[in-house]
């Protein structure tokens, strides 16, 4: 039997499309259609009113908090932009053992064979007024105080959020590395290029894509997170989620659900952005 | 029943027998004893070992062990599933064949009444309401004076106007929404360390007192936080509530506006959002003073770390928990619920929950349960003549401790707040996420 080209499409298609129809269409045309409704206390009063969007625009709280998700967003893609790059270039083109390049890429995993909750919450102790950290610091009379600030701060919130995401910056852009061709490095060595000039005009351009899927992942991580900034400031920042995960807890879905519904609008316009600004689509097609 | 006609004995006693005969005769096909022994009217029925109620709760409430005695006692099983408290509502309102006992929480039942989930008790159903204490029967402390009325007071959450259970009323009526089972007064945790001494914090001023710049947690859940800021602010004469258990938008805005500034003064050290967290926060000395309950306290306490739930002159923050049956609970399921309701407060239960610091309403039965030094300790307010245990067996306390803020009604007695759901919630909720995000 022979399975025409369309059909084939179609087979390789569908499996992919039923999950994504089912767990990620209805549930979010489901949250659309709570967004409109009304509530009372317990109940959820289906109707159609636009109050729950009002009260978002108007509430100078929400702009506020997608600021300082933003401003998250912004530092921790930085950081492990430096950081995740670093890490692939050095796996790619300084380890020149395949053994050794393997052992290494799996080594900067090692930390995710634990929970993600176990990771960040061991910061705590470490970062803590009594901690690890400012003892070392004491002890070292670096300080002869505590420093406050590296605990329930938007700087442990940073921390915690880089060294969970950093990975997720790694291996895209790992990936994009390894694809490059060596050929192309020592081309331009014999012509003369400079290190920095190689990483600046050959390597950099063509880790493009892995740049930009590892953005997507960090960033998107960021904005939609309120556990790590709930445990890390101490609750004393907010993010987008955290706020919505507030109105969930007292069971007011409708308002939760129109903030969950501009969330997302916003993360696609961001995710369009950079496919934008990088076509992921043809250079992995190259 | 031919011997029994023809024995010539009195009419009564010909009745009692039959009722023996007949029971005894059921009762040879099940292995039940102990509710007879117990003293519980027991529901002799063949299919009693097939039924399992579930019973959800706070993790605080419901447990196992209580579940399993249950069981022993009464012959058909428990199943208790501890769960966090939006689930609970949720799964009430959305899924309530889910479950067969509500372990209610005070405020919860403001929301839960009327939506016809849960099923109205009418008091002869309760055969220990006549011993439960006076707070929850007539609203008023033993000694005679009316229990406070801020916030959602026992009178407020514990009666339908009728049996339809449409309506709360506002006192005493014969149709109860739940039974209450558990109940305690909270205040603020300390280290006396790094304050100076028990002595030094007396009021709930010094909740947001400078002093504890840098070193004060609130909890970070709106309905209780704002509580005990309140509590804060009216002790440090900043604001003076009509209600502080059902504030006004205009006294949110103004609690709200004073909280915001606290923070940008850098005073709050955390907003805490589990039980984990709180005793970390004080074991740690990461804070001095800040919301507990009084079961981390003591978690912190059995690290060795001097921690004191400390009873303020302004009065404790008073809470209550209680089971209703679910509505959609119909012949034997809904008379083993019943039972279950009857068993619970009859002393095995009420002393599980002493040994974690928590009240029964009935506290006679409760006495029965518990060594006199346990008693003592627990209820008395006296110095411990042995070392106490949790009820796991863990050691809690040395000999000659003695519990913080004293007796059952030194403690009870001076509540001056109820835990609390307002009407503004919303708003509440709205301000409340403004703080945490200012």
């Amino acid at each position: 039997m022979k399975i025409s080209p369309a059909l084939a499409s179609w087979l390789q298609v569908g499996p992919l499309a039923v999950i994504l129809v089912l767990f990620f269409g209805l549930p979010m045309l489901v949250v659309l259609a709570a967004s409109f409704f009304d509530f009372d206390h317990m109940t959820i009063i289906p109707t159609f009113i636009l109050d729950n969007y009002q009260d978002l625009f108007t509430d100078p709280t929400t702009l506020r908090l997608y600021v300082s998700s933003l401003k998250f967003a912004v530092i921790v893609w930085v950081i492990t932009l430096v950081v995740g790059f670093a890490v692939a270039y050095f796996l790619v083109f300084h380890v020149q053992s395949l053994l050794i390049k393997i052992g290494l890429f799996l080594l900067c995993s090692v930390p995710f064979w634990t929970s993600n909750i176990i990771r960040m919450i061991s910061w705590i102790p470490f970062l803590g007024r009594n901690g690890i950290f400012n003892q070392m610091l004491m002890d070292a009379h670096i300080t002869s105080r505590p420093l406050e600030f590296l605990l329930f701060s938007d700087f442990a919130v940073v921390v915690a959020y880089v060294h969970l995401f950093t990975l997720f910056m790694v291996v895209p852009i790992f990936n994009a590395m390894a694809r490059i061709d060596t050929r192309l490095i020592e081309a331009a060595k014999d012509a003369g290029a400079s290190r920095f000039a190689i990483l600046w005009e050959i390597v950099l351009p063509l880790s493009k894509s892995g740049i930009a899927l590892g953005t997507i992942f960090v960033v998107t991580q960021v904005m939609g997170d309120f556990f790590v900034v709930k445990v890390m400031s101490g609750g004393q920042s907010g993010s987008v989620v955290s706020a919505l995960s507030n109105q969930i807890q007292e069971l007011q879905y409708p308002p939760a659900a129109a903030s969950a519904v501009i969330l997302v609008i916003v993360l696609m316009l961001m995710v369009a952005g950079i496919l934008r600004v990088v076509d992921v689509r043809k250079e992995l097609a190259t | 029943m031919a011997e029994a006609t023809s024995g010539g004995r009195g009419s009564s006693g010909l009745t009692r027998r039959s009722l023996l005969q007949g029971t005894a005769a059921a009762a040879a096909g099940v292995a039940i004893g102990s509710g007879a022994v117990t003293g519980f009217p027991t529901i002799w029925a063949q299919n009693i070992k097939d039924v399992t109620l579930t019973h959800v709760g706070g993790s605080y409430a419901a447990i196992k062990e209580i579940g399993d005695q249950a069981y022993k006692d009464l012959g058909f099983k428990i199943e208790m599933q501890a769960v966090d408290p939006g689930t609970q509502l949720n799964r009430s309102l959305t899924q309530p064949k889910s479950i067969d006992i509500n372990n209610v929480d005070s405020a919860a039942a403001v929301f839960l009444a009327g939506k016809g989930v849960l099923r109205p008790i009418k008091v002869s159903e309760y055969k220990l309401w006549d011993k439960t204490v006076p707070i929850f029967t007539t609203g008023k402390f033993p000694d005679g004076k009316p229990i406070p009325t801020q916030g959602i007071s026992p009178m407020k959450a514990g009666f339908y106007t009728d049996g339809s259970g449409k309506k709360l009323a506002t006192g005493p009526t014969e149709f109860l929404t739940i039974i209450p089972t558990l109940y305690n007064a909270d205040t603020l945790g300390i280290r006396p360390d790094l304050v100076g001494g028990r002595d030094k914090i007396t009021s709930w001023k010094d909740l947001i007192d400078p002093k504890y710049k840098g070193k004060a947690a609130l909890v970070d859940y709106a309905p209780v936080g704002i509580m005990d800021v309140a509590m804060a602010l009216e002790a440090a004469g900043e604001i003076k509530y009509v209600d502080k258990g059902n504030m006004t938008k205009a006294e949110i805005d103004k609690t709200t506006k004073l909280l915001i500034d606290l923070k940008k003064q850098g005073h709050f050290r955390a907003f805490w959002s589990n039980f984990d967290q709180s005793v970390n926060l004080m074991a740690s000395g990461e804070v001095v003073i800040q919301s507990m309950w009084s079961p981390a306290v003591t978690a912190v306490r059995s690290r060795g770390i001097d921690c004191y739930f400390v009873p303020l002159k302004e009065g404790y923050r008073g809470w209550f928990v209680g089971l209703a049956p679910m509505a959609h609970l119909t012949g034997l399921r809904l008379d083993c619920a019943m039972e279950y309701l009857n068993w619970f407060n009859s002393g095995w239960q009420g002393a599980f929950i002493a040994k974690q610091g928590y009240y029964s309403p009935v506290i006679e039965t409760v006495q029965k349960f518990l060594t006199p030094e346990e008693w003592d300790y627990w209820y008395e307010g006296k110095p411990a003549a042995v070392d106490i245990k949790d009820p796991y067996g863990n050691l809690m306390e040395k000999k000659g401790a003695i519990r913080d803020g004293g007796s059952l009604w030194q403690r009870e007695g001076h509540v001056a707040v109820w835990n609390t759901v307002m009407d503004e919630d919303k708003y509440l909720t709205k301000r409340w996420n403004e703080f945490v995000s200012a």
